[in-house]
């Protein structure tokens, strides 16, 4: 094939040849900027928490008249015998958290007490003995908290328990060497804590971009927290007893005693419901970037196809002289691929730039990471695909063009 | 002239079919996916109290020093000790201090279980400076702070759960066991984003609040917080008044300044205050102060999620190619005509004429374009609770300005992307198109 008569041929339709390259060229910056947001968005959608998901419910209890410490704690212990009790339910514990909560408590942790720059941040579970089995947490080194461990704390008062549990996660990031177990971490105190075991995974309560460095590292204290505002229920049922015991849960704290709050839409949250709050923007987005890249393709094909019928129409009797000159139908197929091959390489040359420049404008205006090589040059090859599919339907009619065509004078 | 040009334009659209079809769904999609997404950019970028954004400022103090702040930021509150300095000192016309509060009223009337209630502490201040309405009564006064008066101001929405929406001024509220007298109730108010409680509580694009008491009045209670605490360093408090002189800080404050003058003057009166702290030996680092009004905070604050700009900024290059399509169809579409143009010029048409006649049948695409696009517009508002989360999707509703946008949006877009088209119609030579005939 020659290239020379195509770019001489081009040359005379510069404006439909620049608006097939640019629409070519944006096309390819967008759907490779979009592609990468919901494989982004997918990825982080689909992140394992470590809990038993598919047993778990949590209550959230607000207190309507408790405001002594002792009062509450007793409450609170009344409250988890009661649910403990419950046919349905295998366990129970109270917390002031749950992982994908949205926004939670967080403490800075150190490895010396004098030391001002923090190592790291590790989002704090408090719960009692049923915590670890509660949430369905693998323990892989170390021991559960004892019962004896267990104790109550109320608003203000800022003590840290002589034991923790930690993720994984967050052992290695303290002591990368393994020797984790034993050792001490100090979390926003002078006071010790040592690490008494370590469960394989536990995604923190707050999910957003700042936290991604800190991914899984959290921390379990052997603590109930006595706040006159309330307390958070997490209650994991028997397996398939999800439903019931959603039902029996609120309705025998109620029994147990009416001066409560449990928001009758919010106030008893499956996990799956959890999951599907704390990740709706990120789905919302995957969905609004697929379909925009769906429909931008097809557009673009459509334009392909819609200009070059027109170029076909135009040159019919450029066509048919060739045919009757001795072109064979492949060569008038092939001068249209190639035609459109050539523009198409010209787009996305552009829209590779184009699609860098647009990730970079993005990284420093709105939470965006570098988009990967690879996705450009998947778009790269899709789009061009995409054009040689586009016009070969107008290619294949050319081809058809009669010879006779060359001796009529329209 | 233009009646007979609009009959010639509908007419080519029936001329060919596929290429017009193909050129109205671009259009409809394009301007489509850009109304959806600049409904909810709009919805939840907007200015929150525009006559008065400008002249309210939250003063941040650094009162974490360089090694803890926010990479050179200062905490977005205040601790306890530099707010009420603040306070004392009433440097500004007006000002407030203020704190979310979730608080339990308890059953009575036909409720037989206790509901729970978010408010907001605040001084009595806060209701000129953020322009709350009123239906009943009004907010209360300076001496009520200072009284620490056991008063409440009441939404008109807590009122109606409360009392049937009757004037309540007067009457007697009892929350988390504590009596409180009504002094107003608000008319409906809720400013989104709420820009005066970013600070935890309830989120920017919530439900309007239940109620407000005075701030003093919930020190006096010791009411906690139900918005976030940040600290930093090593924490000591083993009890709330150690924690009211820790480092911890939770309160928002606000102020109102009239003039460029009155921020100046505000502004150094903040640079010697962290001064004299750093004088007193409470801060050791130099002053780290800022005073943002309204609009730089909600941008500071990040307040419009990322994916609300993403969306939007992807649906306008996605409008944007539809247009280059619409550019490259309308050329394909009008050149295909040269011989008619040709015969047209030849029998005495303008440049000028021929000119207006295609920018018309482009406008008629796009008016086309433009309710496609507006059907699309309806049914994606209606389904954008499934790309947004609920509190960000409710806020986007179709109404009259945006359908009078989309319209005119995709008859200027077409319009505009026919200039060229046209201009490359009307340079056909007559002569040319006439002698291969």
């Amino acid at each position: 094939m020659h290239i020379k008569p195509i770019l001489a041929a081009l040359r005379r339709h510069k404006a439909g040849t620049v608006l097939i390259a640019l629409q070519i060229a944006l096309t390819l910056a967008i759907v490779c900027n979009a592609l990468f947001i919901i494989h982004q968005r997918l990825a982080h959608l689909s992140e394992p928490t470590g809990v038993d998901e598919a047993n778990l419910f949590v209550i959230e209890n607000q207190w309507a008249g408790q405001t002594s410490n002792p009062q509450i704690d007793a409450q609170i212990r009344a409250d988890l015998v009661a649910l403990r009790q419950l046919p349905g339910v295998r366990d129970a514990s109270p917390s002031n958290a749950y992982p994908l909560e949205g926004s939670g408590w967080d403490d800075f942790i150190t490895l010396t007490p004098d030391q001002t720059e923090k190592t790291t941040d590790a989002a704090v579970y408090l719960g009692d003995e049923h915590l670890i089995d509660t949430l369905g947490l693998q323990l892989v080194a170390g021991r559960n908290f004892r019962a004896d461990e267990v104790n109550s704390v109320g608003l203000h008062q800022y003590s840290v328990s002589p034991v923790v549990i930690v993720t994984r996660a967050l052992a290695e990031r303290l002591y990368p060497d393994g020797s984790a177990l034993g050792k001490p971490l100090y979390a926003m105190t002078s006071t010790p804590s040592t690490i008494i075991g370590v469960v394989d995974r536990l995604q923190r309560q707050g999910i957003d971009a700042w936290s991604d460095s800190y991914a899984y590292q959290s921390m379990l204290w052997p603590q109930r927290l006595d706040m006159p505002r309330g307390i958070i229920y997490i209650v994991r049922a028997k397996p398939g007893q999800l439903a019931a015991a959603m039902r029996e849960a609120p309705a025998a704290l109620y029994t147990q005693n009416r001066m409560r709050i449990i928001d009758p839409k919010n106030g008893v949250l499956s996990f799956a419901q959890v999951r599907e709050r704390a990740y709706d923007s990120d789905r919302g987005m995957a969905i609004l970037m697929g379909i925009i890249s769906v429909v931008l393709l097809a557009i673009t094909a459509a334009g392909i196809v819609g200009l070059t019928s027109f170029w076909v129409g135009q040159r019919r009797r450029q066509i048919g002289i060739r045919r009757a000159l001795g072109a064979t139908r492949n060569d008038i197929l092939n001068y249209f691929l190639t035609e459109n091959l050539l523009i198409g390489a010209m787009g996305v040359l552009i829209g590779a730039v184009l699609a860098l420049v647009i990730n970079l404008w993005m990284i420093a205006h709105v939470e965006m990471s570098r988009l990967p090589l690879a996705y450009v040059l998947a778009g790269v090859v899709m789009l061009l695909l995409l054009g040689q599919g586009a016009v070969l339907a107008p290619a294949l009619r050319a081809s058809h063009v009669s010879p006779v065509e060359a001796t009529r004078s329209v | 002239m233009f009646g007979y040009y609009l009959e010639l334009g509908l007419r080519s659209l029936r001329r060919n079919p596929a290429l017009t079809a193909l050129m109205v769904m671009a259009i409809g999609f394009g301007v489509a996916a850009s109304m959806i997404t600049w409904s909810v950019f709009r919805a939840v970028s907007g200015n929150p109290i525009p006559d008065k954004s400008a002249q309210l400022f939250t003063p941040q103090v650094d009162s974490w020093g360089p090694q803890q702040n926010l990479k050179g930021e200062p905490p977005e509150a205040l601790n306890y000790v530099d707010a009420m300095a603040l306070m004392r000192t009433h440097e500004a016309k007006r000002q407030t201090l203020l704190y979310p509060v979730q608080l339990s009223v308890l059953p009575g009337g036909d409720r037989s279980l206790p509901i729970a209630a978010n408010g907001y502490a605040v001084y009595g201040d806060f209701f000129p400076m953020f322009e709350v309405p009123f239906l009943y009564g009004s907010g209360w006064n300076t001496a009520d702070d200072q009284g620490r008066e056991a008063v409440v101001v009441l939404s008109a929405e807590f009122n109606q759960k409360l009392f049937d929406g009757a004037n309540s001024v007067g009457r007697e509220v009892t929350l988390e066991g504590h009596d409180y007298r009504v002094v107003g109730v608000t008319g409906h108010w809720n400013p989104r984003p709420r820009f005066f409680a970013l600070f935890g509580g309830s989120g920017p694009f919530s439900d309007p609040t239940d109620f407000y008491l005075p701030f003093t009045r919930a020190l006096d209670l010791q009411i906690d917080t139900a918005g976030n605490n940040s600290c930093r360093g090593s924490l000591t408090f083993t009890n709330r008044n150690d924690w009211l002189q820790s480092n911890c800080v939770w309160v928002s404050p606000w102020v109102e300044l009239d003039s460029a003058a009155e921020v100046a003057r505000y502004r150094s009166f903040l640079e010697a205050y962290a001064a004299d702290q750093q004088r007193a030996g409470r801060f050791a680092w130099a002053p780290n102060v800022r005073l943002r009004d309204v609009m730089q905070w909600l941008d500071y604050e990040h307040v419009v999620p990322s994916e609300s700009s993403i969306a939007l900024l992807v649906s306008l290059g996605f409008f944007a190619i539809c247009l280059v399509n619409t550019i490259g169809l309308l050329l394909a579409k009008f050149l295909r005509r040269a011989n008619e143009i040709g015969v047209r010029r030849a029998l005495g048409a303008s440049r000028r004429e021929i000119y207006t006649q295609y920018l018309i049948e482009a406008a008629t695409v796009g008016l086309a374009g433009g309710v496609l696009g507006l059907l699309f517009t309806a049914l994606g508002v209606s389904g954008v609770g499934l790309l947004f989360p609920p509190e960000i999707a409710r806020l986007a509703h179709l109404d009259l300005s945006l359908v009078g946008l989309t319209l005119v949006v995709a008859i200027l877009a077409t319009v505009a992307a026919a200039f060229y088209p046209a201009w490359r119609a009307a340079k056909v030579q007559p002569a040319w198109q006439l002698k291969s005939n």
